[in-house]
């Protein structure tokens, strides 16, 4: 089988499995050449973005082997192993392990492992594999052809002509000359390919300040195998959060199917945590309210506590005496509950109201997530006596409305609301209220008027424009009063 | 065992039963206003759950705002509203400047929004649980299947155990069964009419349609004194008698008009 790309107008192989390779068929042939030397070959287009997919998915599979993982284009990973080896028994049993994964998945793989990303690339891409002894990776190396090196066709092609054949037999030649010959950071790209110049890879996902995992020998696949494992992960997590005097304010579990997909699930807290109860509680919350309901397929085989956000918490002797302190149990009761209700409905479903400085009513206040926490707002003092001037009820959009005025520019006499007709009895105003000419010029100022009809209803209404001017004032209705 | 005694055991059995079983305080809160007060034994019963329906579905933000009256009567502690996504379609969303005008500190305030009719109990009833709340309120739009006996008697249930208040506010909703203390209609009255024909302190007219304790039905029209908190009797001048639109001009400067203190 072999995938066909276009390429310059001409269908060429951009691929070839195992067994189209055996019989000579090679990249970059064009399909008709293909064809002619093997009739029965069966060709399919070849789709970069499903490629990307999946190695994207692969990535986040393989994110069980180490928490820092990143991609390595074109088609590869690469893993920064480092302090995990152990726990699959050493570097073998880590390459084993990675090995066997990639068969199941259905992947045809080749690995390296050395001290830095770029001499395990090299060792994968160019060379034959394996693990480059400690302390031996610029032997290693220097064994590997010069097509390691990728400095691109034509780079290549000179360092053969000029009879370097062996990164090593390149690694013996004076750097100046060669930075003369090949640019600047030709020897860099050398010394980091030989181990002697050590770079970091950037993963995918920071990786958290706690990570706890828990690999399962048995797939499971019930909701209560799954709570049990977070309730387990979550104890060893706060067990670590309090050797650092520390709480966590954002919980991320991710959940790794046998068959490769990976799911995570966050929660977050309104103040630093380390009781596994109440973070156990957000999380049966929160997997009772996934939109797409988790699914465990043939099982899931790996857990992963993530720690994503922490802050100091100082250890709290819990009092045998004392009184409990009454305001505080009640603020803590109160977080608790936000961080409930917010793991259940999404944090954006739980808000506080905070006073914004415009006159424009509907910029006037804004919602805020209450998790955010913060208080001391300023409202604007009110006027003893008065009724209240503002409605309890507002529309997010003023809802037009066909009014009759005795007068220009007085109140309405009369309007209509929802094919209904309304008689005026009471109103107060005009209110003038001018639009935000900084932020939206050439709004017409409205007048607000707080009407009452004869049942009692009570509108807030207001005139766009000013008489005699055009366009033509409206009326509209902005909010209700009880 | 003679009569009396057997009486007195009863008794006690009964409050036993009574008694909320997180082992709270039963209080009576005033509305202030004497009359229903009176009625009411001393007031509304808290914790327990209390319905406030609107008389039709147009009522909406009167039920509201007689609502977070008895809210604000019942405790000064947080006050959690729970509303319905489809509310804020028919009558707006709740408006912060307006809660704060209404006589509520805003800071005391916690808004959740709930998807859907169960949302809203079972979040509900985790708020009156939790403990952390003086106050719940739901509001919920129209019919829905999820109030049954059963969930209205949750929600008392967990008002008992949180000593919180619980009022269920429903619009365009024709009452079932439940297991509420009391239930009101609500719609709004004409105002007392303020100088220059403006639109005095908010006025209803509360119908108590269903008590637990038996009270029989009644209606009161009451005012809302924001600065006091207090549900109040209408001003003298009235305002209960809606005044035709097109009375003479004349009649507007008569002696029942009642002006404002400069």
């Amino acid at each position: 089988m072999v995938l066909v790309e276009k390429v310059k107008g001409a269908l060429r192989l951009a691929g070839a499995d195992p067994c189209a390779l055996a019989l000579g068929l090679t990249p970059g042939m064009t399909l008709a050449d293909a064809r002619a030397r093997l009739p029965e070959v069966h060709a399919v287009p070849y789709d970069p973005a499903a490629d990307a997919a999946l190695t994207a998915r692969v990535l986040e599979d393989f994110g069980r082997f180490s928490p820092m993982a990143a991609l390595d284009p074109p088609h590869g990973l690469v893993l920064d192993v480092t302090g995990c080896a152990h726990l699959f028994g050493g570097e073998d049993g880590l390459l084993r392990a990675v090995r066997t994964r990639a068969g199941r998945l259905g992947l045809q793989m080749r690995a390296g492992l050395a001290r830095t990303p770029q001499t395990a690339r090299a060792l994968a891409r160019f060379g034959p594999g394996g693990i480059a002894a400690p302390g031996q990776d610029r032997v290693t190396a220097r064994r590997l052809p010069v097509e390691a090196l990728e400095a691109g066709p034509a780079g290549t092609q000179a360092l053969r002509r000029a009879g370097l054949t062996s990164v090593g037999a390149v690694d013996d030649r004076p750097r100046p000359a060669l930075a003369a010959r090949f640019g600047a950071d030709f020897p860099t790209r050398l010394d980091r390919l030989l181990g002697l110049e050590d770079v970091r890879i950037t993963p995918v996902r920071p990786p958290a300040p706690i990570v706890v995992d828990r690999v399962l020998a048995e797939p499971v696949t019930d909701g209560a195998a799954v709570q049990a494992v977070t309730d387990d992960l979550l104890v060893e997590a706060m067990a670590r959060l309090e050797a650092r005097l520390q709480g966590g304010r954002a919980f991320r579990l991710g959940v790794f199917r046998v068959d490769g997909e990976v799911r995570r699930i966050a929660v977050g807290t309104a103040r630093p945590s380390r009781d596994a109860r109440a973070v156990s509680r957000l999380f049966r919350e929160r997997l009772a309210a996934l939109s797409r309901p988790l699914d465990p397929g043939f099982g899931l085989d790996h857990f992963r506590m993530e720690v994503v956000e922490v802050q100091d918490l100082a250890p709290v002797q819990p009092a045998f005496d004392a009184a409990p302190n009454a305001d505080l149990a009640q603020a803590e009761a109160l977080d608790a509950l936000i961080d409930r209700l917010g793991a259940r409905l999404g944090p954006g479903a739980v808000l506080r109201v905070r006073p914004v400085a415009s006159h424009l009513p509907e910029r006037a206040c804004r919602l805020d997530p209450a998790c955010r926490g913060g208080s001391g707002d300023d409202w604007p003092a009110r006027d003893p006596g008065e009724p209240p001037l503002r409605p309890l009820h507002l529309f997010d959009r003023p809802q037009p409305i066909e009014a009759i005025a005795l007068a220009p520019d007085g109140p309405p006499a009369r309007f209509r609301w929802r094919r209904v007709t309304h008689q005026v009895t009471r109103a107060e105003g005009p209110e003038r209220i001018e639009g935000e000419w900084w932020r939206r010029p050439g709004r017409p100022a409205r007048d607000y008027y707080r009407v009452e009809d004869a049942d009692g209803r009570r509108f807030w209404l207001f005139r766009a424009g000013r008489f005699g001017e055009e366009p033509a004032p409206r009326w509209y209705v902005h909010g209700l009063f009880p | 065992m003679s009569t009396p005694l057997s009486l007195a055991t009863l008794r006690t059995r009964l409050a036993a039963l009574d008694a909320p079983p997180g082992g709270g305080v039963v209080r009576r809160v005033p509305l202030g206003l004497a009359a229903a007060d009176r009625r009411l034994g001393g007031g509304l019963k808290v914790p327990a759950l209390h319905e406030v329906h609107a008389a039709s579905a147009v009522q909406a933000p009167a039920a509201a705002g007689f609502a977070l009256g008895l809210a604000l009567r019942a405790s000064d502690r947080t006050l959690v509203w729970i509303t319905e996504g489809r509310g804020a379609h028919e009558a707006g969303g709740l408006y912060g400047p307006g809660l704060h005008e209404w006589g509520l500190a805003p800071q005391d305030l916690l808004l959740v929004r709930a998807p859907d009719a169960a949302a809203v109990l079972a979040a509900g009833e985790e708020a009156l649980k939790s403990g952390a709340a003086g106050t719940v309120v739901m509001s919920a739009w129209g019919e829905a299947r999820a109030f049954t006996l059963t969930a209205t008697r949750r929600l008392a249930l967990a008002a008992a155990e949180g000593g919180a208040a619980a009022l269920l506010v429903r619009a365009a909703a024709v009452p079932a069964p439940g297991a509420a203390e009391t239930r009101w209609s609500v719609r709004a009255a004409p105002s007392a009419e303020l100088e220059a024909r403006a639109p005095g302190r908010p006025a209803f007219a509360a119908t108590l349609t269903r008590s637990r304790a038996g009270v029989p039905p009644e209606e009161w029209i009451m005012e809302w004194d924001r600065d006091a908190r207090v549900f109040v009797e209408p001003q003298a001048s009235g305002g209960l008698v809606s005044l035709p639109a097109q009375r003479p001009a004349g009649a507007r400067n008569g002696p029942d008009r009642r002006s404002r203190a400069a």
